[in-house]
């Protein structure tokens, strides 16, 4: 049987009958998989806090761990240590593991007076409290974060950085540990006691990243955007806490 | 079961006197955008492998079906469908994978290899040459860009899959401790395409009869 391919009438039923057919089968797939991503999403997030107090080590962090391990772990280092802090003041519950940066940021956008939900996770480690926040920004192409471990005077103890379409290869280094380890005892404070953040610089002259009180850390080569995002990144989340471990100094 | 003459000449043509890169000079987006690795270089290899074999022989399969008034939008349906369905299922079964995948994703749709093989072989060819041109041009690809980025991973950052093989230029062991330098600008974009043009001139020198008549 001969189809005339060149009707007009035939192009539209064949293009309704492929929507159809694609359509369907892309939401059945994501339904029947949607569960187990979602998983995939809380072990992760549980594996970069963890990361980011130094539990994990470097090379389990490309790998993927069972659900009840990663649990397992989370609960005994952070267990219900978990806060969100609005302003200066933090409220303990498990309701901050489910924040979401990106859905805060998104509400803040639509109305300027929304007070941001931050979360705050604090884990206790060799008698060492870890103070693990969120942060999310830009970087060249699309979205970039990370987990900060902090002490009480903001002092970087580790950081696991992530993206989502930066350029293998550059950009992409971000998540890479000698770009990460960089951030290890950092300063974002200045010696005056102003809050600075942490540049990412070029010519920095320090490579080795020997001065940790410099507010500042190597940049990488072909990767300038993606740096100056994560830089903005850091500096502007990390502002979001400044009041609430003003108070934390303060009081202890 | 032996391959006959042309079923050969579909896979091993691209691996060189046709390849889609140096040749048709197609796909040279995605070769500058990944090069700078080889390990990045290697996994976008093996998606466009997949994607093409596969994507080849869906488009001939309905060759006889598709209008041709719409045939660029079927072609790149398929496309994305598949890269999509490949990308959850990663996502679902080996998140870590697919995570090196994200920015691939886009890079893969818009690959023009992957379209002008659908429009030039698949939609006039039967099934099984189409697989067999789809892996045979994704392979091509693949060299190339495994060829480009160990040029530039090695002279740009001196490593190797992300291995020293050089020394270490901060602590200057090896042949930094001679006074050598990493050449940062191997790194950029910039000298992906300088880099296929270097192989573009040899490979025609080497073989004349690839030389344009003016």
């Amino acid at each position: 049987m001969a189809i005339d391919t060149s009707k007009n009438s035939y192009t539209i039923i064949f293009s309704i009958i492929m929507v159809v057919v694609v359509g369907s089968l892309l939401a059945g797939i994501s339904s029947v998989l949607s569960p187990s991503i979602k998983t995939n999403k809380k072990v992760e997030k549980m594996q970069n806090i963890l990361y980011a107090m130094g539990v994990t080590h470097p090379e389990d962090i490309n790998e993927s761990v069972p659900e009840a391990e990663a649990e397992a772990l989370f609960k005994q280092y952070v267990g219900d240590e978990q806060y969100i802090i609005t302003g200066a003041t933090a409220e303990k519950t498990n309701e901050a593991f489910k924040i979401e940066v990106k859905k805060e940021q998104d509400k803040v956008k639509a109305d300027a007076s929304y007070q941001q939900k931050l979360s705050l996770f604090v884990g206790k480690k060799d008698g060492k409290d870890f103070y693990v926040v969120p942060v999310r920004g830009n970087g060249l192409w699309g979205p970039v974060w990370a987990y900060l471990s902090l002490d009480k005077d903001m002092v970087v103890q580790g950081a696991f950085f992530d993206h989502k379409t930066e350029t293998p290869g550059l950009g992409a280094n971000i998540k890479e540990a000698f770009f990460r380890d960089d951030f290890k005892g950092e300063h974002t404070f200045d010696a005056q006691g102003n809050y600075q953040g942490i540049a990412i610089k070029k010519g920095n002259g320090d490579p080795k990243n020997e001065r940790k009180t410099d507010n500042a850390v190597d940049a990488m080569a072909g990767a300038t955007i993606t740096g100056d995002g994560v830089a903005v990144m850091i500096k502007k989340g990390l502002a979001l806490y400044v009041p609430y471990f003003k108070t934390l100094k303060n009081n202890g | 079961m032996g391959m006959s003459k042309k079923h050969k000449g579909l896979i091993l043509d691209p691996l060189s006197d046709n390849n889609p890169v140096t040749i048709q000079v197609l796909g040279i987006c995605s070769a500058l955008a990944i090069t700078a690795q080889i390990k990045p270089s290697v996994i976008m290899a093996i998606s466009v492998i997949f994607v093409l074999g596969l994507g080849n022989v869906i488009i001939s399969l309905l060759r006889n079906v598709i209008p041709s008034k719409i045939r660029i939008i079927v072609q790149l349906i398929v496309v994305a469908t598949l890269v999509i369905i490949v990308d959850q299922v990663l996502k679902a079964y080996a998140y870590q994978l697919s995570k090196q995948l994200g920015a691939f994703i886009g890079l893969i749709i818009t690959n023009c290899i992957i379209m002008g093989r659908f429009e030039a072989f698949a939609l006039a060819n039967k099934p099984w040459p189409s697989f067999l041109d789809g892996i045979g041009n994704a392979l091509g690809y693949g060299v190339l860009l495994v060829i480009v980025a160990f040029f530039r991973e090695l002279l740009g950052a001196g490593t190797l899959f992300g291995i020293p093989v050089l020394g270490d230029p901060i602590e200057k062991t090896g042949l930094f401790a001679l006074g050598y330098e990493n050449n940062g600008f191997m790194v950029l974009s910039p000298m992906a395409l300088i880099v296929v043009g270097i192989i573009i001139w040899v490979q025609r020198s080497k073989n004349t009869a690839l030389v344009e008549d003016h």
